[in-house]
């Protein structure tokens, strides 16, 4: 199937399980070739609305399109246009990496020469072909995942669903998928869904960023455009002799508004007079010493805040 | 040493019945294979040479009590290493002061666990219209073989599954038990095995209680010397098997 | 009916694949039942004894028992791979294929069926190298070895329909102990006509597992009695019907794709 130029369209989309709507009308647009981060605690509904873009589970109310399909009336042509790394990794531990690919190549009518080319290119790109041959058991974590996004690209999707694709994995290999995912977006024009329950990788590798929570969108766009909704950046001071304390109140007072500061430390709200380099060099002029300096830039946690009244940590524990 | 056993014992039971899954095979089994020889298979006390006056119920009853017994013991032994694979046994193992009083605590739920099944297996043979034909020191002689071979199931299976510390050992529990049982007089009494069966039940220990215990419940008490010495000997094996076991899992940490 | 048939072939051949590379899986089926065989047949050789039993040889009679036996593995192997499917995620990947929900159920049945065709053959061997004279001749034990596949076919497909209500493998290993209970109040011990007991007696007539026993066994020990033939054959195929449905709609509830 030719890739689609088309993006995803979200109208007012619901998904009830009993008493609880898990997804509760939501609305959403995104462009083809564009990441876009679905950001979210635990049971906001990131996961439900993943598995109704991908059909496998129907909407109780509203659309959505999905390459131009719709998701509920044309659901086999859906399928046909994306590929999806869901929550679990979805592996057979009995089966190799090479058997898992040619399975996937199979059942979506991918045959001889081409399959196999298609198959050596794939475990190539995640870094899988000395392991190819080896059972899914004898795989680590970050191997699994790597897997996992081979088998979801491997009829060439034009768009790719990653259901936190990332948890549970070490640092380098965290870094090594947000490479692939942000080349795939960048030089093949992928369009990528991405949940996440982790802000770094939201503020990384998104175009622009949702926000759930309680199944409701609570925010939308750029990550900047989001941090700078809520706030200004904040530098704090700490004097290297603790008797300056007052000197360094009185200059640094000249960049901005009082803020909340550690003991011992000063901090203000830079306000657009002067940045970071500004107040370094008053600092070097006024023969001020400091021991330390610290420049605290909004975060998406911090917009969570600002919209619901908790942070994104803190509504993991409800 | 008793304090140990009774807390360990105390928490087995609760985590008993607390799931269903655990409790409820283990009782299931017995009265199902009951249900199966005493009503499928009652027509074999007409082969000639079938002696035995109490009727077929009664004799399959000594069985499947023995049977129960057994299994009874080995389900324990699965519990112990599953403790293992999760690592409950190393908080047993550091916080007990007399390790032995481990072992009892498991050999005392398992017991317990298997007088349910007993009482149960009883009253439905009962009901089932199981013809009683010892006395009371009989039949308390009867349950006495089997509670002994309870305990000699769990010590095999506790030995075990401290070897292994798996629950993938499971099998390796089970099937000796297994074949000790089936290469036994199940059916018939073993005057009535020939063949290469009956030359290995003959040398079969667990024969000895089987047969010993049928006597009981018939009121025609055989080989009951023979039968207790058996019973103990096992006992003593096992509990140096269970013992040894310990200590493998002790140096293992 | 191509594509049908070449999705059938690709998830049977991982099912077949997924059961040989667990010998844990397929040794037990194959060696358990050899074993009952075995011991009960001399255990309960005294019963060929008793007046009115059909044959001398209680080895002959009592073959059958395995062939039930080792559809009833093939039953929780088949459900328990299908269950860890479900848990894992991977039937989830598999509906985001074009692959058809039948061709997935028939596929998924392919291990046990794999196993279950060994099996029938290594039981039918063994028999015939442990003395069993099969009157029905060549012809009767081809149709055994397909009533034994059949049988493991169908309750294989009820295995699948039992991992795809729970959803996991503990389900389905509970449900074990009630599939081996058919197994039991059946005529699988002593002809039914010799069963004593009226309440035991009784439920295996209305048993359909004892009636698959039983043309079994009269190609083993009678010849060709066409009755027999009829019922087990065709409680064999009700089995497979009836599992197929139930196993149909119960994927359509769990794999709800659109």
């Amino acid at each position: 199937m030719a890739r689609s130029d088309k993006g995803i369209e979200v109208n007012g989309l619901v998904r009830r399980f009993k008493d609880v709507e898990a997804v509760a009308g939501i609305d959403l647009t995104i462009r083809p070739g564009e990441i876009y981060g679905f950001l979210g605690p635990n049971g906001a509904g990131k996961s439900t609305t993943v598995h109704m873009l991908t059909t496998l589970l129907p909407p109780s109310a509203g659309s959505a399109t999905v390459a131009g399909f719709d998701v509920v009336k044309q659901g086999s042509k859906v399928r046909a246009s994306i590929g999806a790394a869901l929550q679990e990794a979805a592996l057979d531990p009995f089966l190799t990496g090479r058997e898992h690919l040619r399975l996937g190549a199979s059942l979506h009518a991918i045959r001889g020469a081409r399959r196999k080319e298609l198959i050596e290119r794939l475990l190539d790109r995640v870094g899988l072909t000395s392991a190819g041959d080896r059972k899914v058991r004898t795989y680590s974590g970050g191997m699994k995942r790597r897997l996992d996004l081979a088998l979801a690209l491997i009829h060439d999707p034009s768009i790719l669903f990653l259901d936190e694709p990332t948890t549970g994995l070490d640092p380098q290999s965290r870094s090594a998928l947000w490479t692939e995912v942000g080349r795939l977006a960048r030089d093949e024009g992928v369009t990528v869904f991405l949940t996440t329950q982790y802000l770094e990788e939201a503020d990384v590798l998104a175009d622009r960023v949702g926000i759930i929570d309680h199944g409701h969108i609570v925010a939308e766009g750029t990550p900047a455009e989001l941090k700078a909704q809520i706030g200004k950046s904040t530098v704090e001071v700490v004097p290297e002799n603790h008797d300056e304390l007052g000197r360094l109140r009185e200059l640094l007072s000249r960049f901005g508004e009082e803020t909340a500061a550690r003991p011992g430390a000063f901090a203000v709200q830079l306000d657009g007079k002067g940045e970071l380099p500004a107040v370094i060099r008053a600092l070097d002029t006024e023969n001020l010493r400091a021991a330390e300096i610290n420049l605290h830039q909004p975060t998406l946690d911090d917009v969570f805040l600002a919209k619901t009244g908790r942070t994104l940590e803190g509504a993991e524990d409800e | 040493m008793i304090s140990v056993a009774l807390g360990l014992a105390y928490r087995q039971l609760t985590v008993l019945f607390k799931n269903p899954s655990l409790f409820l095979p283990p009782m299931l089994f017995p009265l199902m294979n009951f249900a199966s020889f005493a009503g499928g298979l009652s027509r074999l006390r007409h082969v000639p040479g079938f002696d035995f006056h109490s009727g077929y119920t009664a004799f399959t009853f000594v069985f499947v009590l023995l049977q129960s017994a057994a299994f009874g013991g080995v389900f324990a032994g699965f519990g112990i290493a599953r403790d293992f694979e999760y690592g409950f046994a190393r908080r047993l193992l550091v916080s007990a002061p007399r390790r032995s009083g481990l072992i009892l605590g498991y050999a005392l739920a398992a017991l317990t666990r298997w007088l349910m099944i007993a009482i149960v297996l009883t009253i439905v043979a009962l009901i089932g219209g199981m013809h009683v034909g010892g006395n009371g020191i009989d039949v308390f002689g009867m349950y006495a073989l089997a509670l002994i071979f309870n305990v000699v199931g769990l010590l095999w299976a506790c030995g075990i599954a401290m070897r292994f510390r798996t629950v993938q050992a499971g099998p390796l529990m089970q099937t000796p038990v297994f074949l000790l049982l089936f290469l036994s007089p199940v059916y018939v009494p073993l005057s009535l095995l020939t063949g290469w069966i009956h030359s290995v039940a003959r040398l079969n220990p667990l024969t000895f209680l089987l047969e010993a215990g049928r006597g009981f419940i018939d009121g025609r008490p055989t080989q009951v010397a023979m039968s207790f010495g058996v019973g103990a000997a096992l006992l003593a094996v096992f509990a140096v098997w269970a013992r040894t076991g310990l200590a493998r899992a002790e140096r293992a940490g | 009916m191509n594509v049908i048939a070449h999705q059938v072939a690709l998830i049977a051949q991982r099912s077949l694949k997924r059961t040989a590379r667990q010998p844990g899986v397929w040794i037990p089926p194959l060696t358990f039942p050899l074993m009952l065989m075995a011991v009960n047949s001399n255990g309960l050789k005294a019963a060929t004894h008793l007046p009115g039993f059909p044959t001398h040889s209680f080895l002959a009679f009592f073959v059958p028992f395995s062939f039930m036996q080792g559809a009833l593995f093939a039953s929780a192997i088949a459900g328990t791979d299908l269950a860890r499917d479900v848990d894992t995620g991977f039937l989830n990947r598999l509906a985001l294929t074009p692959v058809r929900g039948a061709a997935l159920l028939i596929g998924e049945i392919g291990g046990a069926v794999g196993l279950g065709t060994v099996q029938a053959v290594v039981y039918l061997a063994i028999a015939l190298l442990a003395g069993v004279h099969i009157v029905a001749g060549v012809g009767g034990a081809v149709l055994i070895l397909l009533l034994a596949i059949l049988v493991a076919t169908g309750f294989g497909t009820l295995g699948l329909y039992i991992a795809l209500r729970t959803g996991s493998g503990e389900g389905v290993q509970s449900t074990f102990p009630l599939l081996f209970f058919l197994l039991l109040i059946s005529s699988m011990n002593l002809p039914r006509n010799l069963i004593e007991v009226n309440w035991f007696r009784d439920l295996a007539t209305i048993n359909p597992v004892s009636y698959m026993i039983e043309a079994m066994r009269s190609l083993v020990i009678s010849g060709w009695d066409g009755q027999a033939l009829v019922l087990g054959f065709g409680f064999a195929f009700a089995l497979v019907g009836v599992s197929m449905l139930l196993a149909a709609s119960q994927l359509k509830v769990r794999m709800a794709r659109t």
